[in-house]
């Protein structure tokens, strides 16, 4: 019975554990905190057993439940997961806890409405990755919205009101074009073969078929532009990334964590499985605009993060560079330099998220986040800055730990595609660890700068347990990789076979 | 014993991770030392039993693959580790330079606090197990773990100091410089991997030497994107920057990672791939070309340097230039033997430093010591041969290595190799006259610290003192090697007894001999010397009269009763070149002018006018601006007024009747 409907228990429980928390009085702080602790522990513990039951030899869709929704216009409950979304899944439910945890000290009124907003976001981010139906696929993408907007501008900083609502805007231009692919997509299925289909798989026969050829407007090249657009300001590509500085300084750490860990992967994921899976010839043509953008966003968001005196936006401009790497993979094409970009992914989820993490510690002590008024903290905390520093150098792609495998596979693999693009991306690296370097140079080195960084508490053992689970994965992902890249191979190799 | 392969680098950093525990938990110095000297110890150890084994058997290489790292599409790593002749002798000397310099660092760093102390020792053994993984790694991948893990305990040790801001600073120009040269490895990795389709010494290599004719094209690019890196890692012109900013770290450290070791990885890394270079006639030109105006010119700065580590780091750029010079005319042996007998000499002159701050109170600058020979002899002693060793005196192990690339590269002019003989030639010229600055300030350095009178301050010279015994053993030991670690590669051409030189017969397999191309003459400056019995022994005398000369002039400015008048009122005649050279030629500031400043420039631009301006403000706020005022403007035909719609509903009638009609 439970393995029967593992993926819908997986996808549904957020929602439904928001609904339990529903009736508990607000002022009950601790009651909630305990009790979504404990639960999103819980989910994670049983996503583990999706982990479990997945078959990485099989290529295809797995898991898979279907019932029928709307079935005269062919929308159907689909969900199913493969070696592509599998490694997503269990990124988003293994920050879940981690970000709960991490806001535990945090004094707000509304502890009970910020865990239900993060239960529903976590239920369409999930819903993201193991939809199978491009209208589910919808409905959910356009879900992880209104929490996240709520979580910006609830309980973000000054300017969240601006953040949020830019935040919602640009994601909604982009998503409205993406309805309107959507239903062209199942229009056309139904020319085709008589019969209305929104699923993946059925599209699958069908989508490719639209023409490429004939100019800028044929029809092909538009659907691809109308999803793509929707993914690129989610990744964010260069030039469509000015709301992500703005949300991220603005969002709580909570907001800030998710955001990078998971909101971003949406776009790569987008765009690997419905632009690259369901039009590649419109792809094809469009890899030297995709790769292009990918090496500009990579040098253009290292130098931009460069020059920042906010942490935060340093950190959230790194993502617009690290983002950069994952559409240089998807854009080469080849089977390892996607199976890295996948990886990055995840990496990125869990070096970005640790940095952000960090940031949030440093910002609950001292009230600020400008680099100019820290200076010596090392002395201060030295735990601390141990782990701030192995983040640091995870997120730089030291060999040994996980930023490497995935910036090694990407670059490897496109390097007999676009040499060039490899070399420049390359100076990308350089710069990441001149921002990165400079920034812990700053912040922890040197004397104490500031008397009021005086005795800063170190890392306490709560803090420990946030960072611990990432810590481990950045090392288990840079020493045996084989563990989290063999998952995808299969998938992989199916979806670019086609 | 061979299976234990792996046990060499592990055992370091269980070390290392044993004293980051201890570190936290503040554990006293006394477990912190035994923990950090016993696992290297225990290293050593099973290192030389290894090699014992291997030494035993015939030649081969033995390649231990453990565990399958990277695996995606058709790219495959494996986590292996591989013993053949070259990293046998690169671990031999890493293993035991190591060994002495922790036991050393045990006495040098007593003074720290326990956390402080714990996270010294914790940095030194990652440090050794990144450099064993580099010399022991079976295939470039593995290599470059090593490599960027050297480069990581490197600036966590420059830095160690980190409330100075000027020592986190150098770590930190230090990481960032070598990853300029890590891009250019990196690359290497990726077209050998296009190339060859594997990052395997074995697989690679011998297929490049079995097919010179179709390899020839990738050869150059790999050769020189890996040359790139082994320039920043090797501190060569014009990635040399970081290496004198380095001396920020303790001393030990400066002895055992920025002279003895890691800074020689470049010249191994191009050892290994000594196929690939003598593909490509321009790499190796490219090599012998920047070793040796880098060997020259980091010599030149030396002369006027006052701080003691100073004068040795310039010296180490230069020691180094010598090693590229001799890859670059062919002489691999040569390169790695002179990497073996700089570790000795230069480890024990970087120690023999660290023994004479330690008793000047942290003082560095030469002159404000002196005499020091009377209160300090053992330091003295051992710095004395090191000395000796490093300028080239005969029977001392420097001479050895040193005339064996000098002569080499008089041989590659003399050949004309690769049809370059006249460039050659004159970058012999170059190591001859470095070989004369080399005597120079050395025995600048030595009569200025160890003779004459002491000129520092009062409270110092109460205090001067001996080393203790944990400082002198590595000191002795180090003195001792300096100056027979020369024997293992005597010139036994020279007497007609060719079995003498030791080193060059157990390396020679891994120099894999070329398949024959057409009319290519690559070999000719493998193998014999190809030059006269007599050539070689006027070669040696030439090298011996630059050393004697240099000796004789220290000795004549910095010695006596006329000391420092000479070099004093030369610096008054030639004010300009005594200023250039004491500003390192402003490279530093030509690099914050022409680097740093205009990539500051750019990313200010990228943010205010790009990011800001251009597309938040004009066009995401533009068309936010544009649909408000839009809006505005419809908003005029919602008045209210019932008299405005009734004439809307007119003119649309007229309208659409005019249309239709």
């Amino acid at each position: 019975m439970v393995d029967d409907h593992l993926l819908s228990i997986v996808l549904i429980a957020p929602a439904a554990f928001a609904v339990v928390l529903l009736p508990i009085p607000r002022r009950w702080r601790k009651v909630h905190r305990v009790l979504t602790i404990i639960a999103s522990s819980l989910m994670f513990a049983f996503s583990l057993r999706l982990w479990t039951a997945f078959d990485a030899d099989e290529p295809g869709f797995q898991l898979a439940e279907r019932l029928p929704w709307i079935p005269q216009l062919g929308i159907s409950y689909h969900i199913a997961v493969d070696g592509i979304s599998i490694l997503l899944v269990l990124l988003t439910t293994l920050l879940l806890p981690v970000v709960v945890l991490a806001a535990w000290r945090l004094n707000i009124e509304h502890i009970k409405s910020l865990h239900i907003s993060l239960l529903l976001l976590t239920t369409g981010m999930i819903g993201t990755f193991v939809a199978v139906d491009l209208f589910l696929f919808y409905v959910v993408w356009e879900i992880t919205l209104i929490p996240m907007y709520f979580i910006i501008g609830v309980w973000g900083g000054p300017r969240r009101i601006y953040a949020a609502v830019k935040f919602f805007i640009f994601t909604m231009v982009g998503s409205v074009l993406m309805l309107v692919a959507v239903l062209y997509l199942a229009w056309f299925h139904h020319l085709q073969t008589g019969a209305w289909s929104y699923d993946y798989t059925e599209l699958l026969t069908t989508a490719p078929l639209l023409p490429v050829t004939g100019g800028l407007l044929a029809p092909g090249l538009l659907v691809f532009a109308a999803f793509g657009l929707a993914f690129a300001i989610k990744v964010p590509v260069f030039p469509f990334h000015t709301w992500l500085p703005d949300a991220h300084v603005e969002a709580p750490t909570t907001g800030s964590v998710i955001l990078a860990g998971v909101l971003l992967k949406m776009g790569a994921y987008g765009f690997l499985r419905f632009n690259r899976g369901l039009l590649p010839a419109a792809w094809e043509a469009c890899v030297p605009l995709l790769t292009a953008l990918a090496v500009v966003g990579i040098i253009y968001g290292a130098l931009v993060a460069m020059v920042q005196a906010d942490v935060k936006k340093l950190v959230a401009y790194s993502s617009v560079s690290h983002m950069g790497f994952v559409m240089l993979g998807l854009a080469a094409g080849g089977q390892a330099a996607t199976q890295g970009a996948i990886l990055q992914m995840v990496n990125h989820g869990l070096s970005t998220g640790g940095l952000f993490l960090l940031v949030g510690m440093l910002y609950q002590r001292r009230h600020t986040r400008m680099i100019a008024d820290f200076g010596g903290l090392a002395h201060e905390m030295p735990v601390f800055t141990g782990v701030f520093l192995i983040v640091t150098l995870s997120s730089i792609g030291l060999p040994g730990l996980n930023g490497f495998v995935g910036e090694f596979l990407i670059l490897a693999g496109s390097w007999s595609r676009a040499p060039v693009a490899v070399a420049l991306a390359g100076l990308g690296i350089i710069l990441g660890a001149v921002y990165m370097l400079w920034t812990v140079q700053r912040v922890f080195w040197g004397p104490l700068a500031n008397e009021a960084n005086r005795l800063l508490p170190d890392l306490t053992v709560r803090e420990l347990f946030v960072m611990l689970p990432l810590l481990v994965l950045i090392v288990w992902i840079g020493v045996h990789p084989g563990t989290f890249l063999s998952p995808t191979e299969a998938a992989v190799r199916l979806l670019l076979g086609r | 014993m061979l299976d234990a392969l792996w046990l060499i680098p592990a055992l370091c950093l269980a070390g290392a991770c044993a004293n980051l525990v201890l570190g936290t938990l503040r554990a006293p110095k006394a477990i912190v030392a035994v923990v950090g000297v016993g696992s290297v110890g225990a290293a050593t150890a099973v290192a030389w039993a290894t090699l014992w084994a291997y030494a035993g058997q015939p030649l081969a290489v033995v390649v231990r693959p453990y565990f399958t790292w990277i695996s995606a599409g058709d790219i495959t790593v494996n986590a292996s580790l591989q013993l053949d002749p070259l990293s046998a002798v690169m671990t031999a000397f890493v293993t035991v330079v190591g060994l002495l310099i922790h036991v050393y660092s045990v006495g040098y760093m007593h003074g720290e606090g326990n956390a402080a102390f714990a996270r010294y020792f914790a940095y030194l053994n990652l440090f050794m197990f990144a450099m064993l993984l580099l010399v022991l790694g079976s295939n470039l991948a593995v290599l470059f773990i090593g490599w960027e893990g050297v480069g990581l305990c490197s600036y966590l040790l420059i830095g160690y100091y980190y409330r100075q801001l000027w020592c986190a600073q150098a770590g930190m120009k230090a990481f960032i410089v070598n990853r300029i040269g890590d891009l250019g490895f990196l690359l290497a990795i990726f077209a050998t991997l296009a190339a060859f389709g594997s990052l395997e010494f074995e697989t690679v290599f011998p297929a490049a030497a079995a097919d010179p004719a179709s390899f020839g094209p990738e050869a150059t690019v790999i050769a020189l994107l890996l040359f790139v890196g082994a320039v920043g890692k090797s501190a060569q012109i014009p990635l040399y920057v970081w290496l004198p900013d380095a001396m920020a770290g303790p001393t030990p450290v400066s002895a055992l990672i920025h002279a003895a070791t890691m800074v020689t990885a470049g010249v191994y890394m191009v050892v290994r791939a000594n196929v690939l270079f003598r593909l490509s006639p321009t790499a190796m030109l490219t090599v012998a070309v920047v070793g040796g105006v880098t060997a020259i010119f980091a010599a030149t700065i030396g002369l006027v340097q006052n701080d003691i580590k100073k004068v040795l780091a310039y010296s180490t750029v230069s020691q180094l230039g010598y090693m590229f010079l001799a890859t670059g005319v062919g002489a691999w042996v040569a390169a790695i033997f002179h990497v073996v007998t700089h570790a000795f000499f230069k480890a024990c002159l970087f120690l023999g430093s660290g023994s004479v701050i330690h008793a000047c109170g942290g003082e560095q600058d030469m002159r404000r010591m002196g005499g020091l020979r009377i209160h300090m002899p053992t330091t003295y002693w051992t710095f004395l041969a090191a000395t000796l060793s490093i300028a080239g005196i005969p029977i001392f192990a420097g001479f050895f290595s040193k005339d064996e690339i000098l002569t080499r590269t008089w041989a590659a002019g003399a050949s004309d190799l690769n049809g370059f003989g006249d460039a050659y030639r004159v970058l012999w010229a170059l190591a001859v006259a470095a070989a004369l600055l080399t005597a120079f300030y050395m025995f600048r350095a030595l009569f200025t610290t160890f003779h004459g009178s002491f000129r520092g301050p009062e409270e110092v010279a109460h205090h001067l003192h001996e080393s203790p015994r944990s400082m002198t053993l590595p000191l002795v030991l180090l003195g001792v090697l300096s100056v027979v670690g020369g024997f293992v590669g005597l010139p036994g051409q020279l007497l007609h007894l060719e079995g003498l030189n030791l080193i060059e017969r157990f390396l020679k397999p891994v120099v894999i001999p070329l398949a024959e191309v057409g009319g290519h003459a690559a070999e000719a400056a493998h193998g014999a010397h190809g030059i006269g019995l007599a050539t070689e022994w006027l070669l040696v005398l030439v090298s011996v009269g630059a050393a004697a000369a240099g000796v004789l002039l220290a000795r004549r400015f910095y010695l006596g009763a006329g000391a420092f008048l000479l070099p004093r009122r030369l610096a008054e005649r030639l004010p300009l070149l005594h200023r250039m050279l004491l500003n390192k030629y402003w490279v530093d500031e030509l690099y914050a002018l022409l680097v740093i400043r205009p990539l500051r420039a750019a990313a200010g631009f990228c943010w205010r006018v790009v990011d800001e301006l251009a597309i938040d403000t004009l066009l995401v706020n533009g068309t936010a601006f544009g649909v408000e005022l839009g809006a505005d403007l419809a908003r005029y035909t919602t008045t209210g007024n019932i008299r405005n719609y009734a004439l809307m509903v007119l003119a649309a009638a007229v309208g659409i009747a005019a249309l239709l009609w």
